[in-house]
């Protein structure tokens, strides 16, 4: 394990950005925390976590696929695909880092998201432990450990010091070029831990019971009836599958510049009206299977899939954002029945 | 508030309503969920009103609108603007409703309690304009006019303009909410420093369309972002341009039919000031046309229905205020 | 080698008035700029201001919209709804920054073929004088 006086720390992220992009939490005009690329001067943000994901880095909100150009009767196809560069992040939370093992599972299994996996492979992750979890983080009920982030390098902070640990080969070599890391901290990491496991048990979601959802569940769950309620109060917007950290879907469309056509993709949201809608017409019609899909896709379908892995991290964004607070934790609470029934 | 919840169970037992349209309780203090309650039951253990109601049930009155039955909602003065707009564009039936009018106060802003770096928030109290706030840290205070939400801050009116019945008093309209302030203070700005801040605010949009879904007039069937088959469809900000042309035409779409409920702007995900493109038009029509108030009544014909043979020439806005650009 | 740069201006003429008197400017050989493109509509109200954007979007300089004078539209009324909505919509782009010289509605009657073209040459003065237009560009399209 390494450490860093945080004074120090503004000459870390000088030497990391002087080899490639570094994005790195900052406020925006609004006040909120948003990745950004760094520049000499910038403030880290000391807001808890991003208001849109870490996901964005990775898999951009809109990103072209391919070019088309028509001379004559023949039709040119062009590439459009922009060169990834290398670049890091730091500041990434522990319920974001393991979003990407979610996308991973999506974009990386054969065919491979080529897209998706040059951002992978050009990326260097630098997690960043919790110190202060709000009241709507529940990255526990997944098996997470905020105060043991995972990816490429893994850093705690306290009021003075930044510690290191370097994960993986990348985060190895990262390490290796940065001189101004001392060895030692351990003792202050496991003080950190310690004390943050004490608050993780007073979170109030701390105890949310995902026994009755998880792979399997089909058919218990597809027919109730609550999906009905739930769903009325549904505005159709976008927002929770936005700022979530593990939604993959996406959507291709062309715009055509007048010149050429572009063939792009952009997020997509199963809470939009002309989600999976097909010539053939609308198979989820109304917002009550539109609304099941979403909830049904993370808390059931996925880990269908994917040995019981659920495809949410807990990170709390749909509670904080969405617009009539409607969200996952309702939806768990909801089809988890028991006496804590909403 | 009291007595919001009695009269509910109240109208469910007289047989008033067949069910009511309110606030569900949350997992926490602050994220009331508009719901729709159908048995006492279901009004006694979930049915919330509080300072955190902020959402307009307005909008759900369409749905609601088409069911058997009379629904009875619970509007407060703001929420009750865009149900009379509704009614007046035969978006909603009159019968279909029994309207009790609440007086509000303001309604608080979880989001600006968390800019206020109040984190680990598991309870409220108010006393007098103090919020008291439990953590899981420890306790935190804040002054309930600084977490109010931004369109509560400029309340333009405190009048309930339809209701069968109504608890607390009824109100009057705030001609000292210097609502348009922020907007006369970006029309001071040169025309560089106000493409700058809207370049700003925009770039933020990630196209949730949250303003549009919550929005008590955006009422289309089919919006004209989302019809394929008119071309206009997009879903994505992919250029600049993009972000500029929703903004504006869906602030144009509801030009003279936005009440200034604020909706927009208290379901940004990103915080953009929504609002100040639709108090734009709001002030543009009132100076240019006439004093207008969407939802205020049923009667008055709104500007962009209307016209004078001697309006102003388009060319009036070379000449009025800012720097040349 | 400088290559001096000419505005592309979009003109929507309603069919009753503005677009006769643009036939009566050409048929009168009087000049106006080749850069002015000329499209037709039923009335100067069904300009949807979503028009007047695509416009920008898609290489436009300026916009300029040409009806019947008030009082005279083929449909009664339809240029009084037109002059409110591009008055408020012109408002809306001046306080999002967007140079307000770049839109503009002008009345030109069947008879005003004189005043058709001197409106276009004025325009395009303007224009050229403003320069490309950047605010509201779609870099797609200028590729």
């Amino acid at each position: 394990m390494k450490k860093l006086a945080l004074k120090e720390l503004e000459s870390l992220f000088a030497a990391i950005a002087a080899q490639q992009t570094l994005y790195l939490p900052q406020d925006d005009a609004a006040g909120q925390a948003q990745f950004a690329a760094w520049k000499e001067g910038a403030a880290r943000s000391r807001r808890l976590n991003t208001a849109r994901s870490a996901k964005d880095l990775f898999f951009p909100q809109v990103e072209n696929l391919a070019g088309f150009k028509r001379e004559g009767k023949s039709i040119e196809i062009f590439e459009t695909r922009e060169d990834v560069r290398p670049f890091t992040v730091f500041g990434v939370r522990a319920c974001d880092a393991r979003s990407f093992e979610i996308l991973d599972k999506v974009f990386l299994k054969a065919p491979v998201d080529t897209f998706y996996a040059s951002r992978r492979e050009m990326g260097t992750v630098i997690t960043l432990a919790c110190t202060k979890p709000d009241e709507t983080c529940f990255c526990r009920s997944f098996g997470i450990d905020p105060a043991n982030p995972a990816g490429d390098v893994s850093c705690w902070m306290d009021e003075e010091t930044l510690y290191w640990q370097a994960n993986t080969a990348k985060g190895e070599t990262l390490t290796s070029e940065l001189p101004m890391l001392e060895d030692g901290g351990e003792e202050a990491v496991k003080a950190q831990q310690e004390k943050l496991h004490v608050i993780l048990e007073k979170l109030p979601l701390a105890q949310l019971d995902l026994s009755k959802v998880g792979a399997g569940e089909t058919e218990a769950l597809f027919n109730r009836p609550e999906w009905k309620s739930l769903s009325e109060s549904c505005l159709g917007c976008g927002t929770c599958t936005f700022v979530c950290p593990t939604c993959q879907c996406y959507d291709v469309q062309e715009f055509n510049t007048g010149k050429t056509v572009r063939r792009f993709r952009c997020w997509d949201s199963c809470m939009y009206s002309d989600f999976t809608k097909m010539s053939a017409g609308q198979p989820r019609p109304t917002q009550l299977e539109r609304f099941r899909q979403r909830f049904m896709h993370k808390l059931v379908y996925f880990p269908d899939n994917n040995d019981g892995q659920f495809g949410c991290v807990g990170c709390g964004r749909c509670l904080q954002k969405c617009p009539i607070h409607m969200n996952i934790v309702k939806v768990i609470k909801t089809m988890g029945g028991g006496d804590d029934a909403k | 508030m009291q007595g919001v919840k009695e009269k509910a169970l109240e109208l469910l037992a007289s047989g008033k309503a067949q069910r009511v349209l309110g606030w569900k309780t949350g997992e926490f203090f602050y994220d009331l969920t508009p719901g729709v309650f159908e048995s006492a039951e279901e009004v006694e253990r979930e049915f919330e009103y509080g300072v955190f109601a902020g959402a307009n049930l307005s909008k759900y009155c369409i749905a609601e609108s088409k069911k058997d039955g009379v629904t009875a909602v619970f509007l407060k003065p703001c929420d009750a603007y865009s149900f009379v707009q509704l009614l007046k564009e035969y978006k909603v039936k009159r019968e279909k409703f029994y309207i009790v009018g609440v007086q509000c106060d303001g309604m608080c802003d979880m989001e600006k309690i968390r800019a206020a770096g109040i984190s680990g928030a598991t309870a409220v109290s108010e006393d007098g304009d103090t919020l008291k706030i439990s953590t899981i840290y420890g306790e935190e205070t804040m002054k309930k006019s600084d977490a109010l939400l931004l369109k509560c801050k400029t309340c333009k009116s405190k009048k309930l303009v339809i209701f069968d019945e109504l608890l607390g008093e009824q109100g009057e309209d705030c001609p000292e909410s210097h609502r348009f302030d922020e907007v006369e203070r970006l029309e001071r700005l040169s025309p560089e420093e106000r493409f700058s801040f809207w370049r700003g605010e925009l770039s933020r949009c990630i196209r949730c369309n949250a303003c549009r879904n919550v929005c008590p007039a955006c009422t289309c069937e089919t919006c004209v972002f989302d019809n394929h088959n008119l071309g206009t469809d997009n879903k994505a900000a992919a250029s600049d341009f993009e972000e500029n042309f929703f903004h504006i035409i869906r602030a144009f779409h509801v030009t003279s039919r936005c009440t200034d409920c604020g909706e927009c702007s208290r379901v940004c995900p990103q915080h953009i000031p929504l609002h100040l493109l639709n108090r734009k038009f709001i002030k543009d029509t009132n100076e240019l046309y006439g004093a207008y108030q969407a939802g205020a009544d049923l009667e008055s014909r709104p500007p962009l229905m209307d016209f004078r043979k001697d309006d102003c020439e388009p060319s009036v806005v070379y000449e009025r205020g800012g720097a040349k650009g | 080698m400088q290559v001096t740069w000419k505005p592309t201006i979009v003109a929507f003429c309603c069919n009753w008035c503005s677009y006769a008197g643009a036939d009566l400017s050409g048929t009168n050989r009087l000049q106006y700029p080749a850069n002015v493109k000329i499209i037709r509509i039923p009335c100067s109200c069904r300009l949807n201001p979503m028009f007047i954007l695509r416009a920008f979007q898609k290489g436009a300089d300026g916009v300029i919209l040409c009806g019947c004078h008030p009082g005279d539209c083929h449909y009664t009324t339809g240029n009084y709804y037109a002059r409110r909505r591009m008055t408020l919509l012109f408002s809306m782009l001046d306080f999002l920054g967007i140079e307000k010289g770049r839109t503009r509605v002008e009345w030109v009657s069947a008879a005003e073929g004189a005043k058709f073209a001197a409106t276009m040459n004025e325009f395009v003065k303007t224009i050229t004088e403003l320069g490309e237009n950047r605010r509201l560009e779609d870099l797609r399209c200028k590729e």
